[in-house]
């Protein structure tokens, strides 16, 4: 079963993302089984399928804060391997936003987000700072420059989080469910943030319990269980007409909560 | 609809000093009870020493009328002061360890003004202190002062010279030993296993022993090394090691997820470590840190063991003067008050810092 999923339905983007034949284990423990997956440019993936089932496996590899040990990699034409330059190349392109924000709670809300331009960009502070306050303007945020991440709400620190990856101005944003660690009334105001740079062009692959920003916002939905992708389809395709029955049984219990 | 209620002040009685008391040391019966035999208790302790250095004693430069007091001889500490700062140090040169406090404590006014804080020019006087410092007070070179040989270095200033090298050399060290100690380069990483544990499996007493003695065994016969010099190298060899756990239980507190944010930014290994993960480490381990320092201050005595007069030594020395024999007592009550002084000014400069990055 080494079928590639790709979307064919955007077949005249080129393809930004390739996951070869990917293996990979904890120990005894097969978490990703034979991965085959094409994301083209400006393709918003939305990978769902319970827990445990290897998606944030999946998108970690990616940037290799988790290693694969068969296939391959290739993301923005650089292959993945040992070789910590290669890696480094990749994620100045690739930026990825945490279910636990993760920000700095050292640095102010400013420098986190121009600290990764600063210094990995090499790019002057000036024009680092400029850029900075555009994102915090674009995710709602900009007055609150010269606080520090203990300050702000949990939703409001996860668009700080994306601000900061928006930063380093990647040409793919992976999220990890953004908003699974958030009190319900601000998962709406870092979503919103999503759908918009959604509508702006940006490659996306998510990982979400959120289906209705799924609906939404995906042009292709994969379906993970036990380590595979059990579903791959356009996104309107997978929701009005699931084929397989693990995933029919997952989308019951998660709209119908 | 409910209308709001006004904020109104806690009752007197419950709270404030008063309450406090009532609550604490009044109330019921029983604590009243302890209260009283607590406060004899302490009285009792305190009155003789209360009576030995303060009511009954004299502060006569004369020894003779000294003797006629039943109390401490304070005399004694206004006569030598001068000898427990610098030991032996030449008396006609004192003014240069002077100088170079001055130096010290200017910077010092300096950093507690906010506006030169953080400058560069302010970390660059800091940076050049040590060695005027010991320009100053060894002489020699191009200063065109008379040499003074670390021999005749003693005293509180010998303590506080050994004590700032040690730190000053032992952090870095020890941050260097820490991170390689998690790191996965295994050559590395088991080289500062093996250093820490074996310099923290034995006595201090031990490794300056071997530093004074054994270390020049291994020398050419012709190449003295400098006593100060080993007994520094031995403090901060041993210090390292206990700075370098401490650190490590810093760095192995902080959140997985700050490590992979800045590795999914693109950092490399040392922006990460010294852009992230140090400074929210070394944060945590303040209090240890501190707690460290104050240990390696107090244990500079122990180099009275290899020959050097440090401030306890200084002790022994000077009630060995004919003039003031024996007075043990005071010189032992000054020495101690000196390392009190400095150990809890180091304890409240934690405190300071503690609170300092808490409210970020």
């Amino acid at each position: 079963m080494s079928q590639i999923h790709t979307a064919t339905h955007l077949a005249d983007n080129p393809v930004i993302i390739e996951m070869d034949g990917v293996n990979k284990w904890y120990d005894q423990f097969h978490v990703l089984k034979d991965i085959n997956l094409q994301v083209r440019q400006q393709e918003k993936v939305v990978i769902c399928g319970p827990s445990g089932s290897g998606k944030s496996t999946l998108i970690r590899t990616l940037n290799r804060l988790e290693e694969h040990q068969e296939g391959n990699i290739i993301v923005d034409g650089t292959t993945l391997t040992n070789d910590t330059k290669n890696i480094e190349v990749i994620r100045r392109e690739v930026g990825m936003v945490f279910q636990q924000f993760n920000l700095f709670p050292h640095l102010s809300i400013l420098d986190n987000v121009t600290i990764g331009p600063v210094w990995v960009r090499k790019m002057p502070r000036k024009q680092a700072e400029e850029i900075a306050y555009s994102f915090l303007e674009r995710v709602g945020i900009g007055e609150q420059a010269h606080k520090f991440p203990g300050q702000l709400s949990g939703g409001q620190q996860q668009r700080v989080a994306i601000a900061r990856a928006l930063a380093m101005q990647p040409k793919i944003m992976l999220f990890d469910e953004p908003t699974s660690a958030l009190d319900p009334e601000m998962i709406k105001e870092v979503l919103d943030v999503m759908r918009e740079l959604a509508d702006q062009g940006m490659t996306m692959i998510c990982v979400t319990h959120e289906m209705g920003f799924a609906r939404e916002v995906a042009d292709t939905m994969v379906f993970m269980d036990q380590g595979q992708i059990v579903e791959y389809a356009p996104a309107k395709e997978f929701f009005t007409n699931p084929r397989e029955e693990r995933c029919k049984a997952f989308l019951e219990q998660i709209l119908n909560h | 609809m409910a209308e709001k209620i006004e904020d109104r002040r806690p009752p007197v009685t419950s709270t404030g000093t008063v309450g406090w008391v009532r609550a604490n040391l009044l109330y019921p019966w029983y604590n009243a009870l302890l209260t009283v035999i607590a406060g004899w208790a302490i009285y009792s302790a305190v009155k003789p020493f209360i009576q030995w250095a303060i009511i009954n004693a004299s502060i006569t430069l004369d020894p003779a009328v000294a003797k006629e007091y039943s109390g401490a001889a304070w005399g004694f500490v206004r006569d030598m002061w001068p000898v427990f700062m610098v030991g032996i140090y030449p008396e006609e040169y004192r003014w240069r360890p002077a100088v170079a406090l001055l130096i010290i404590l200017a910077l010092v006014m300096l950093t507690l003004v906010e506006r030169f804080r953080g400058t560069k020019w302010l970390y660059a006087l800091w940076g050049c202190s040590p060695v005027a410092v010991f320009l100053i007070i060894h002489g020699g070179f191009f200063t065109g002062l008379e040499v003074v040989d670390t021999h005749y270095w003693g005293g509180l200033m010998l303590t506080l010279i050994l004590a700032s090298v040690a730190m000053l050399f032992a952090f870095p060290i020890s941050v260097l030993l820490a991170l390689g100690r998690t790191s996965d380069m295994p050559i590395i990483k088991s080289f500062c296993v093996a250093y820490i544990e074996l310099v923290r499996g034995v006595p201090l007493i031990t490794i300056l022993f071997m530093a004074s003695v054994v270390l020049p065994l291994f020398l050419p016969t012709d190449m003295e090394l400098d006593k100060v010099l080993r007994a520094m190298v031995g403090i901060t060899m041993f210090f390292s090691a206990y700075l370098a756990e401490n650190i490590r239980g810093g760095l192995q507190g902080l959140g997985k997820g700050q490590y992979e944010a800045a590795d999914a930014i693109g950092m490399s290994y040392w922006q990460k470590t010294v852009l992230i993960v140090l400074p929210q480490a070394l944060r945590i381990v303040i209090p240890p840190m501190v707690n460290n320092f104050i240990g390696i201050l107090k244990d500079t005595s122990l180099v009275g063991i290899v020959g050097l007069v440090d401030l306890l030594q200084i002790a022994f020395a000077t009630t060995s003067n004919p003039k003031w024999f024996g007075k043990l007592e005071e010189a032992y009550v000054f020495v101690a008050l000196w390392y009190w002084i400095l150990c809890y000014s180091l304890s409240r400069y934690s405190q300071h810092l503690e609170k300092k990055y808490a409210s970020k």
